[in-house]
């Protein structure tokens, strides 16, 4: 989806957002259970890159042209499949395969297995790296696409992301941004009690980024950070951190304690749906 | 003696293909790279002491369509890199070169430096070459042939000042093959990288007692040429001497004997000449290849003791 067309569709992101999560609610309900609040929170940010930043073609994922967005924890793949399937790159009628036996979409993102899945993320700190090496390989082909890296703050604990973010700097890659999803829930518990990452902004800022730091559930900001970081004024990698709220749009499920990986009761996934879908016309 | 082997075959690759990338983790002297990047400064890439970056930013350099030499030691690429070259290298089956310097026990710098366990930790990757090259005949050819294929590969090289002694055979690397490099009746030594050497130059001594020494090398360790090993060992009455600068778990050997047995080949002896099963020891080189047996009057002396 280019951004010409992008500005054609008259379909708006916050709308677009609101079908990533019913899209992944229905994966979720596949399984019974998921990375669900992980999606729901970064569905906004989701809708941003693969609406609005990112340049694509549905029609043709690994179009030369493209920009590539990577994803490094490969635990999201519900979201971003659900952004996929959005994106007209996979077809809703795979959904119902979300983890199953010769399914295209395995339950942790893989490269060889899916249409716009441009990395195996998953063992996590990976992503960083690879996009690096990406960005080198773009530049060195005069080529003016992207890589949007999106890592999750877990992966900030990886000594891996910090090499990748030294080298990024040190070989001035400017057409890099990393996205940030920063929600402060890991396997174990809040992130910052298992490792205090924070002040996360001041570290990228310390290791030469330009970063910017938005609540990662208002679309508008998330646009104007991407605008920004697009404009190819700064001369240097960007990152974008994005505080983002778990299981966002459904309040029962941002209530739970620990849901980092959410087991949901039967009855509902039906009303989670429903309550996405009203929040759709307000 | 040839002077960087690896790294001015790999100038000659590199002036024929435009994709050829070398990237480095601040030991380029030590792997052999510095001619590489004295003539293509812009195709290298140094990524200071990261091995996990060194993994991933090859990676992403090969998705982007170039041919990349990733190199460090064999012990920081096999113990440290693993996830990163198993993930985002080998299951995407990427176009990296990874090249270790200083394989098995072939530095005296200590054992936080020796990669014993390194072609054991490597063949645990599917569809990952491997390559334990003998000399700098082997290196440079090996560079040949790893840069025309399209995928991952390990290749362990051996010390940029090892002597070049397959020139005296009718010899010419080729992926995955075992080459018989003399025929005997006595023993049938199975050798890879630095023991090549030594079986050689032990054969010779060993001729003198009137023991007559085969041996096959084979510097390819994955994919195994299985066939080649098989035919050699079904030629029943001498002892095979599996030998191979890596400890006795997990390399050669065991893939040797796992070839046999699968074949329901049986010689008269099977013996391993290896690092043994334990901590090495910090020492010099000499002192150390002769307390684990693989100098060449060691490998002279086991094959006597095994011939009795």
């Amino acid at each position: 989806m280019t951004t010409d067309e992008n500005s054609r569709s008259n379909v708006s992101l916050k709308e677009r957002a609101t079908r990533i999560r019913r899209y992944a609610l229905r994966m979720g309900e596949v399984q019974g259970q998921g990375y669900i609040a992980q999606a729901l929170g970064l569905a906004d940010v989701l809708a941003v890159i693969y609406f609005h930043a990112a340049r694509m073609r549905p029609e043709d994922p690994e179009w030369e042209g493209r920009d590539r967005v990577y994803l490094s924890m490969g635990h999201y793949a519900i979201a971003l499949y659900a952004a996929l399937i959005e994106a007209g790159i996979l077809p809703e009628n795979e959904l119902e395969t979300y983890g199953s036996d010769d399914s295209r979409m395995p339950m942790s993102g893989m490269a060889a297995y899916t249409p716009g899945m441009e990395i195996t993320g998953g063992s996590l700190g990976h992503g960083l790296g690879i996009a690096v090496g990406g960005a080198m390989g773009l530049k060195r082909k005069k080529s003016d696409s992207w890589i949007i890296n999106m890592l999750s703050d877990g992966e900030l604990d990886e000594g891996s992301t910090w090499e990748a973010a030294m080298a990024a700097t040190h070989h001035k890659l400017d057409n890099l941004i990393a996205v940030v999803d920063n929600n402060n829930q890991q396997a174990d518990g809040a992130s910052q009690e298992m490792l205090g990452t924070e002040p996360i902004h001041e570290k990228f800022a310390a290791f030469g980024w330009h970063v910017q730091r938005v609540d990662g559930n208002d679309i508008d900001a998330v646009v104007a950070a991407f605008d920004g970081a697009k404009a190819g004024e700064i001369a240097k990698p960007h990152v974008i951190i994005c505080d983002t709220k778990m299981a966002c749009g459904v309040p029962f499920l941002e209530a739970r304690e620990k849901n980092h990986f959410l087991r949901v009761e039967p009855q509902e996934w039906a009303e989670a749906i429903k309550i996405i879908d009203e929040g759709r016309i307000s | 003696m040839q002077s960087a082997p690896f790294g001015n075959a790999l100038c000659k690759v590199a002036r024929e293909n435009p994709d050829v990338m070398a990237v480095s983790a601040d030991l380029s002297n030590v792997t052999d790279i510095s001619p590489f990047i004295k003539e293509f400064p812009d195709r290298y890439v140094q990524v200071g002491i990261c091995e996990q970056a060194l993994a991933t930013v090859s990676a992403g350099m090969a998705r982007e369509g170039d041919t990349v030499f990733a190199s460090t030691y064999c012990a920081f690429a096999a113990r440290r890199a693993y996830d990163f070259i198993y993930q985002a290298i080998a299951e995407e089956q990427l176009n990296v070169k990874i090249i270790g310097a200083v394989p098995g026990l072939s530095t005296g710098y200590g054992p936080t430096h020796m990669a014993p366990e390194d072609i054991m930790i490597f063949r645990g990757i599917p569809d990952m070459t491997i390559i334990d090259p003998c000399d700098g005949l082997d290196t440079e050819q090996a560079t040949y042939a790893i840069a025309e294929y399209k995928g991952p590969v390990y290749m362990r090289i051996p010390r940029v000042q090892a002597p070049v002694i397959l020139d005296q055979f009718d010899y010419e690397f080729e992926l995955g093959k075992a080459k018989m490099l003399q025929d005997g009746k006595d023993v049938l030594f199975i050798s890879t990288g630095l023991m090549t050497t030594r079986c050689i130059l032990a054969a010779r001594q060993l001729a003198k007692d009137g023991v007559e020494c085969a041996i096959l090398h084979v510097p390819t360790l994955k994919p195994l040429d299985t066939k080649t090993i098989v035919e050699a060992c079904r030629k029943t009455g001498r002892l095979v001497v599996v030998a191979e600068n890596h400890t006795i778990q997990g390399g050669l050997g065991e893939a040797t004997a796992m070839a046999l047995i699968s074949q329901g080949v049986m010689p008269s002896g099977f013996r391993q000449i290896a690092i043994p099963d334990e901590f090495t020891d910090a020492g010099t080189l000499p002192t150390l290849h002769n307390r684990y047996g693989l100098s060449v009057p060691e490998v002279c002396n086991s094959v006597r003791s095994w011939l009795k």
